[in-house]
């Protein structure tokens, strides 16, 4: 396996000098083993308090009904299926990586998809609690499952996108649980045998016996390789199917063919901007600059300028399509959308998913950690706005002036968007003290091959070509975990 | 002699135990196992460990999960319980697809990896059966059955020539019980 080296033309996966296995080890489960930092204590305090707020706005709801939110007669749905969909958006960004990139033997992903697997299960979990609480009586949510008539419905109707949904999403989450699971058992396995006292008690009651034999790792790798090839086509179908739940009725705005295509670039979009959002700062507190390079952040952003060009296309395409189908009602849906009551939220969705993301393409901003986290959180807040309009502004006129209506949220609609992300963030952050952010099995598989000191001994060996070692020696000039002086000699 | 039971040789260094592998297989020395801290892509074909067949299996979970689908659906809407909706058919296969898809990659999955879990005796709770507890860090460690493997200093040299860093030698099997 290591025997061979990898072209030196390649950016390295892990920097650094006198990196080795149990450095690789020390380094990422540094949080894991020792006592917290201010950092984390002070994000931990505001994402819990912002959990608080869940809590209590979710209860609220389940008290005292969906009345509790801004809806009305011709907005019956939107910020709760706005949240949903954005959640469920984010989520895809960490089954992307860890299933598709897997796939295309894209060994960068190795250092990233354990925590965006992590956020793929949280996104989960803060979508399915809308999917509960916008239900009105989230006490009988257990009647979106095929039961029979005795418990007082019919047989749910299989031709209906909800009922898909609610079989993709739930499939999604226990599927993306096991694969995320599965994947940890070595890392648990090495907690355990580092650990004394209840501590070991414990990781090795969750390491399930992982012992690392052949045999073991042999199936593991069969398992994975299986697990990415099905997940692929699911990640695909869940954002399919959350598009079907518009595209299959008859609303105009909604009822376009282009909606699957559409809101899985959008969720990969979104997904990977919530990555850096999440990535860029854990990488500066837990200290892994060495493992999440700027070639990580580099090839991130530029997923994300791919993504976002291609919602771009498809909000022009909608536009066009409109016009070119000469319905009147389809027409004027998009019309209004862009220059009605809710023309600022359109040029808001506008603005940061389709123009900002462009900055992309300079190497400055790309390569800047400042610039490439603000604009992740732009992107994030322009993939809500995209939720949002697609949703309201289709509602908000329907075919009677009369009953045309504007939506304005309550406290307990605001309270459970907030407090969502306050839940999502105590997750993460709980996440980061228990679990390895960085699948070490993985990267280990790395540091003979991809690492800058494997092909620094390339370099000195002095086998490789010249023209080649000196594009090499330039492309790490992007990295600020790489020290320029010792290629300087060479 | 006497109490030993395993001989283990651990390396630092991924190739000089695939290395090490050769050494003990050319001296016809049967290795136990090797515990390593990540996978060895080649090492099966070394050791002659065959092709797992898990994908056989999970391709069957995955046929039981499209079947299952169709005949809940079926059951449901064309024989139990037909609903007629503006007069069209019950029977709307494209309308199927979905569901038959997602229980197709749901039985895939839990299937193969249960399977996986089983095959490898993974379940929670389970001792650990750990017979370097770095073999999980930073070791890559082979595992010599000693009283199979009688000539020990042979063994030893084999390893140390190979390059291993540290000789053990277990008096139980697994360290990690107590």
């Amino acid at each position: 396996m290591s025997g061979h080296n990898e072209s030196i033309l390649r950016e390295p996966l892990i920097t650094g000098d006198n990196i080795t296995y149990a450095k690789i080890t020390d380094d990422i489960l540094g949080p894991v083993e020792n006592k917290p930092n201010k950092a984390w204590w002070i994000g931990f305090t505001f994402a819990s308090l912002g959990a608080l707020l869940w809590v209590v706005a979710v209860s609220y709801t389940f008290w005292n009904g969906i009345g509790a939110w801004g809806l009305n007669k011709t907005v019956g749905w939107a910020w709760d299926i706005t949240g949903f969909v954005w959640w469920v958006g984010i989520g895809h960004a960490g089954t992307l990586i860890s299933a598709v990139l897997l796939l295309f033997r894209q060994n960068w992903r190795n250092s990233i998809n354990r925590s965006a697997e992590a956020m793929t299960i949280f996104a989960v979990i803060c979508a399915a609690t809308y999917v509960v609480s916008h239900m009105g009586r989230p006490w009988l949510a257990y009647w979106v499952l095929p039961l029979p008539n005795q418990f007082g419905s019919l047989w749910v109707n299989f031709n209906s996108p909800l009922v898909w949904d609610m079989f993709a999403i739930s499939t999604y989450f226990s599927v993306s649980l096991l694969f995320w699971y599965t994947g940890l058992l070595p890392d648990i396995a090495t907690i355990r045998d580092r650990a004394v006292g209840t501590r070991r008690k414990i990781y090795s009651i969750f390491s399930f016996g992982w012992s690392g034999s052949v045999k073991t790792w042999q199936r593991f790798e069969a398992v994975s390789l299986i697990l990415a090839g099905i997940s692929t086509p699911l990640v695909l179908s869940v954002h399919t199917i959350v598009s079907m739940d518009f595209a299959t009725s008859v609303i105009p705005g909604w009822h376009t063919t282009i909606f699957p295509p559409y809101f899985v670039a959008g969720a990969i979009f979104s997904g990977f901007a919530m990555v850096l959002t999440l990535l860029l700062v854990a990488r500066k507190v837990l200290g892994l600059e060495n493992y999440i390079t700027m070639f990580h952040i580099e090839s991130m952003n530029k997923i994300i300028i791919l993504t976002g060009s291609i919602v771009g296309v498809a909000y022009l395409t909608e536009f066009f399509i409109a016009w070119y189908s000469g319905s009147e009602y389809e027409q004027y849906a998009f019309i209004n959308r862009s220059t009605g009551p809710y023309w600022w939220a359109y040029w808001m969705m506008m603005t940061c998913n389709v123009i900002s993301p462009q900055l992309l393409w300079f190497k400055k901003i790309r390569l800047s950690i400042r610039a490439t986290w603000i604009l992740s959180i732009v992107v994030n807040i322009g993939m809500w706005f995209e939720r949002f309009v697609i949703i309201v502004t289709s509602l908000h006129r329907d075919y009677i002036p009369s009953s045309w209506a504007m939506f304005y949220p309550t406290w307990v609609d605001i309270s459970v968007f907030v407090g969502s992300i306050g839940l999502f963030f105590t997750l993460f952050l709980l996440f980061l003290r228990v679990l390895p952010s960085i699948a070490i099995a993985e990267v280990k598989l790395l540091l003979k091959t991809a690492s800058e000191q494997a092909k620094m001994k390339q370099i000195k060996e002095g086998h490789e070509n010249k023209e080649y070692v000196a594009e090499y020696v330039e492309s790490l000039e992007k990295f600020d975990s790489v020290k320029q002086e010792d290629y300087a000699k060479i | 002699m006497s109490d030993i039971k395993y001989i283990l040789g651990s390396f630092g260094d991924p190739d000089e135990m695939m290395h090490g592998i050769e050494k003990l297989q050319e001296n016809n020395i049967s290795i136990h196992d090797v515990y390593t801290p990540m996978p060895i892509h080649g090492i099966e074909a070394k050791l002659g460990i065959k092709r797992s067949r898990i994908d056989i299996a999970a391709f069957c979970f995955g046929i039981t999960g499209t079947c299952c689908a169709f005949a809940l659906i079926y059951f449901c809407a064309v024989i139990d319980w037909r609903v007629n909706i503006g007069g069209k058919p019950s029977f709307a296969l494209p309308d199927f697809i979905p569901i038959m898809f997602e229980l197709t990659v749901l039985f895939c999955a839990f299937g193969m990896v249960l399977t996986y879990y089983a095959s490898t005796h993974l379940f929670p709770g389970r001792a650990p059966r750990v017979m370097d507890l770095r073999a999980t860090d930073d070791r890559f460690v082979i595992a010599v059955d000693a009283k199979d493997n009688v000539e020990h200093t042979v063994i030893d040299g084999l390893l140390k020539d190979a390059g291993a860093l540290e000789i053990k030698y277990n008096e139980r099997k697994y360290i990690s019980y107590e």
